[in-house]
């Protein structure tokens, strides 16, 4: 008796899912391999697309080079590890902590729950003015308080270049946090209540047992929230434009909008050499946690 | 009844249709035409360009040339291309017009004979490539003005500077009045500013030998080096509190008197003209930062990317037409504080400044042409990041920078 192949079993299924592995394929795979290729090419304004027209403008790994010489980038990948970490870790860190107040079964909590996730629903762009007019030295919280009579109090970060891109992380978390909070809340309410039976009865405080117990069973909410928000921390761009324009002088650029002041002014390939390295600073994050979870679930 | 109105609406609809099809199209036009005097210019480029029987779409993009020329330069690549757009002479638009995708105007240059009525020839040469007509230069704006407000040095007590450095010894005196003494916006203003200083301290031949000849020698120079110290000279007199992400905002400081003046090209004209000041008795302009009359001859000139349309095709050349018309030309400059590319015009109307400027441009020795003309516009973006992060960085100094500005220049592609 003939076996059916294989290649034909689920015949329909492979069949409807042909399109999506297509757009995989050319659109995802393909263009990251034609924006690798390019950055080692002089490309300036038109995408090249023949194999001679690439041998013609090949120049190695000179775009690179700029990249790594240019004071602008350098400020850049600075910045992003900087907005990265502190926007990561503080939206953890108050999304558990407003996830926990949540959970003590608070009157009202629709309302504050409302109330945190509402600047979620807020574009960053909106977001950004709003927090570049209350950061204004001379309309926002600096004003108001010598308005009032502290005339020496001083909260300049928006024109202080030390300190612009730690105005970002502050509008960042503003708007983001809400959303850490919901996910997490939602991991809490996954609990079961004989674990917390369970850790009364052994007499366990209750902020031990949040961190101790429900924190590990809470693992899985946990790794799809860091992904959410690292993902976000290094999209960061609209906030950066809206609140800073990347200024003072160049104090709070980040790496997407050098990706796309160059892409399109006529340094496309200095452009793709810059969101190369972003794409493998983002692999050399991603790629061992990928390994550890599924390669995990394989032995399992 | 009910069947007889609707044959009526039809039968309107479809003569209207009919009037509408003669030979209208509408035609969508980007730039960054945005600030006041901006906008009343372009309003007189969509009065008379409706007046043809087209219609002008605005597309006005919001910030600033660095903010609009990626959004429009990706739009033409990507295949959805406006019906006209605002770009500055020069490099920005080489490889598009290389690639086919700007319509050639040649045969309308030649029948309206452009070559002899516009002038200054190196505008129309920078719209010429491989001896086809690509664009059309609509206005002559030049970067190196020094704005300032009469009656805030009036009321300071202080006698209003007639030049950069009068300004620099002022400048404590106006801060102790509570007065900013030079309003300065982020980003390109900010280029603008240096270069301007630079070629004021350091004259006309250095910048062409440092731009257009890339002379190594004498861009990392001891002279280049003057022109950094006197840039520092320039960023300690700026409190980075009082900088403002525009620049008409910093122009607007100078209006109300916050500020005593600005350095901006003549297009703040524009703004003052808008605010009913008046030139020389309210504010002076300054060519040439007051130290060097000197001007170099950049502006803005319109592309006309292809359209498959032919009804669009030809409304972009009736376009094209009416922005070198005469009446457009009067019009438009003298909104927008520019000068008109015709030599042809009454310019009865201009102001002082206008006529200072025209007086500088009628001698060639004392005009030189724009950045943009001399180096390509990725080269430009990087001595803009070099100046803006001297600017606000005290910890850099000038030999520092100038060593990074002579690595720019060394790999700037050639043209």
């Amino acid at each position: 008796m003939n076996r059916p192949n294989p290649l034909f079993r689920n015949l329909n299924s492979k069949i409807a899912s042909l399109p999506m592995v297509f757009i995989v394929l050319f659109v995802f795979v393909g263009g990251t391999f034609w924006t690798v290729a390019v950055s080692f090419t002089s490309v300036k304004t038109l995408p090249i697309f023949t194999p001679m027209e690439f041998y013609d403008a090949f120049v190695g790994i000179a775009q690179y080079q700029r990249l790594w010489r240019s004071a602008r980038w350098m400020i850049s990948i600075i910045n992003l590890g900087i907005y990265g970490s502190l926007y990561t870790i503080f939206a953890f860190v108050i999304g558990f902590w407003l996830a926990v107040l949540m959970d003590q079964k608070i009157r009202l909590e629709g309302v504050f729950r409302t109330i945190y996730l509402y600047p979620f629903a807020l574009s960053l762009i909106v977001t950004g003015h709003v927090w570049a007019w209350i950061l204004n030295p001379a309309f926002g919280i600096e004003g108001t308080v010598r308005g009032m009579g502290w005339t020496s109090f001083s909260f300049d970060w928006l024109t202080n270049r030390e300190m612009s891109i730690y105005a970002v992380v502050i509008a960042g978390l503003w708007q983001g946090t809400g959303l850490v909070m919901a996910l997490m809340l939602a991991g809490l309410r996954g609990i079961d209540d004989e674990i917390w039976r369970a850790a009364r009865i052994d007499g366990i405080p209750k902020w031990r047992t949040y961190i101790q117990v429900i924190l590990p069973m809470m693992r899985p909410v946990l790794i799809t929230t860091f992904v959410i928000v690292a993902s976000g921390a290094v999209r960061v761009y609209d906030l950066v434009v809206a609140l800073t324009q990347g200024g003072p002088g160049l104090s709070s650029q980040v790496p997407t909008i050098y990706v796309y002041e160059t892409m399109f002014v006529g340094a496309l390939a200095q452009g793709t050499a810059a969101s190369s390295i972003m794409l493998l600073a983002t692999a050399i994050i991603l790629i061992p946690w990928v390994m550890v979870e599924f390669g995990k679930r394989k032995q399992g | 009844m009910r069947y007889k109105s609707m044959v009526a609406a039809l039968a309107a609809t479809v003569s209207m249709a009919f009037i509408g099809s003669v030979k209208a199209a509408d035609v969508e036009v980007t730039h960054w035409w945005t600030s006041g005097g901006e906008a009343a210019a372009v309003a007189e480029f969509a009065k008379a360009f409706n007046a043809t029987g087209h219609k002008w779409v605005d597309g006005a993009i919001a910030g600033s040339g660095d903010v609009a020329r990626p959004i429009i330069i990706s739009r033409i690549l990507g295949g959805n291309p406006m019906g006209a757009t605002q770009l500055n002479p020069g490099k920005d638009a080489d490889d598009l017009v290389k690639a086919g995708l700007m319509l050639d105007l040649t045969e309308l240059a030649t029948k309206e004979n452009w070559a002899s009525i516009l002038r200054p020839p190196s505008q129309l040469a920078s719209c010429t490539i491989d001896g086809k007509v690509v664009c059309v230069p609509v206005n002559l704006h030049s970067d190196q003005w020094m704005w300032t407000n009469r009656k805030v040095f009036k009321d300071a007590g202080i006698e209003p500077p007639r030049n950069w450095n009068e300004l620099v010894a002022a400048a404590p005196a106006l801060q102790a009045k509570g007065i900013i003494p030079l309003a300065a916006a982020q980003g390109w203003p900010i280029r603008l500013l240096l270069s301007d200083i630079a070629v004021a301290v350091g004259g006309v031949p250095l910048k062409i030998k440092v731009f257009k000849e890339r002379d190594p020698a004498a861009a990392g120079g001891p002279e280049m080096l003057k022109v950094f110290q006197a840039m520092d000279a320039a960023r300690n007199m700026v409190d980075p509190k009082t900088m403002v992400p525009q620049w008409n905002e910093a122009v607007g400081l100078v209006i109300s008197g916050k500020a005593a003046a600005n350095v901006m090209g003549d297009w703040a004209g524009g703004e003052f003209q808008v605010a009913g000041m008046k030139a020389g008795e309210d504010y002076d302009c300054l060519p040439g930062l007051g130290l060097e009359a000197v001007l170099d001859t950049g502006g803005d000139v319109f592309y006309f990317p292809k359209n498959a349309d032919p009804e669009v095709t030809k409304a972009q050349l009736e376009m094209a037409s009416m922005m070198v018309s005469k009446e457009v030309q009067v019009a438009f400059n003298l909104k927008k504080g520019s000068l008109p590319m015709r030599a042809d015009v009454d310019l009865a109307a201009a102001n002082d400044c206008m006529k200072k400027g025209l007086a500088i441009l009628a001698d060639p020795t004392k005009v030189f042409p724009g950045e943009i003309q001399m180096v390509d516009r990725d080269t430009l973006n990087q001595i803009r990041d070099l100046y803006n992060n001297f600017f606000s960085d005290k910890s850099v100094t000038p030999e520092a920078a100038l060593a990074e500005f002579a690595d720019v220049i060394k790999n700037a592609p050639p043209l």
